[in-house]
């Protein structure tokens, strides 16, 4: 791993209202514009919306893929965009910076349209 | 600070959002049961987390929506939005782990954003586990409007 690197990127299965049912009970976050099609819809969010914290979830699991689950150090992202039903997302990266063992990374995940939905970096321990 | 937000004038409420409240600290037993429907939910099926050694980089999210801060706890969860978040690992965590958490609210301020005016919180929350050691740091922005 060097710095300007890409990484491959990784294609996620299209997001589906039962995913994020799913996501509300395994992570406790229960707010209705998750699952509730007219709550979104009454706070102007034209129907549910994806958790933010799912699609920083698919980049925690592309930056363990590429370092080891055990070597993420640490994970920042902004959410930037909206993540609806039926959206295929995928996470990419490029290695900014080696230092010894560590390795500083930008990621983010792109939706169908290659709209950036989610940017953050990463840090992790290599080799 | 105490503020008043009017999302579209026909909806007006108030915040009040307080630098400095913080949760109550509460420990949390990290179960692999809990890990994987996690990694499931996300569609992550890396071995380490059926075998205990790691849990997802976002774990720590699940401790979250059990740490009642007062001031945000009141408040309707429909009208967040999650701006950023940020975990700070110094060691992964991992299933048979006792984790000690509180959360906090840092920072409160009010901006204009293309939705109108909305109050910007920014919660931290550190992990220890039983022997006291800092697991994990997570520091989030929350856009209430």
């Amino acid at each position: 791993m060097k710095a300007g690197d890409d990484l491959e990127p990784l294609v996620k299965e299209p997001v589906t209202r039962l995913q994020l049912v799913k996501y509300a009970g395994a992570s406790g976050d229960f707010n209705p514009i998750h699952w509730d099609p007219e709550r979104g819809a009454e706070m102007g969010l034209g129907g549910v919306i994806a958790h933010g914290m799912l699609s920083m979830g698919f980049l925690g699991q592309y930056v363990a893929g590429v370092a080891g689950p055990e070597s993420v150090r640490r994970l920042k992202v902004r959410f930037g965009a909206m993540v609806r039903p039926d959206d295929v997302l995928t996470c990419k990266g490029t290695v900014r910076e080696v230092d010894g063992n560590r390795a500083a990374i930008d990621v983010w995940a792109e939706n169908q349209d290659g709209e950036k939905v989610t940017t953050g970096e990463a840090e992790v321990e290599i080799g | 600070m105490r503020f008043s937000v009017k999302r579209n004038s026909l909806w007006p409420v108030t915040l009040d959002v307080q630098a400095g409240d913080a949760s109550e600290p509460i420990t949390f037993d990290v179960e692999r049961g809990a890990v994987v429907r996690l990694a499931e939910a996300i569609g992550d099926d890396q071995a380490a987390y059926e075998e205990g050694t790691a849990a997802p980089p976002t774990f720590p999210t699940t401790f979250t929506f059990r740490l009642p801060v007062p001031s945000l706890r009141a408040l309707d969860p429909a009208r967040f939005i999650h701006g950023d978040q940020e975990y700070a690992y110094e060691r992964p965590l991992r299933a048979g782990d006792r984790i000690t958490c509180v959360a906090k609210v840092a920072d409160v301020t009010e901006k204009e954003t293309r939705l109108g005016t909305a109050t910007f919180a920014v919660i931290e929350t550190e992990g220890r586990d039983q022997a006291g050691e800092l697991v994990f740091t997570g520091r989030a922005t929350l856009i209430v409007r």
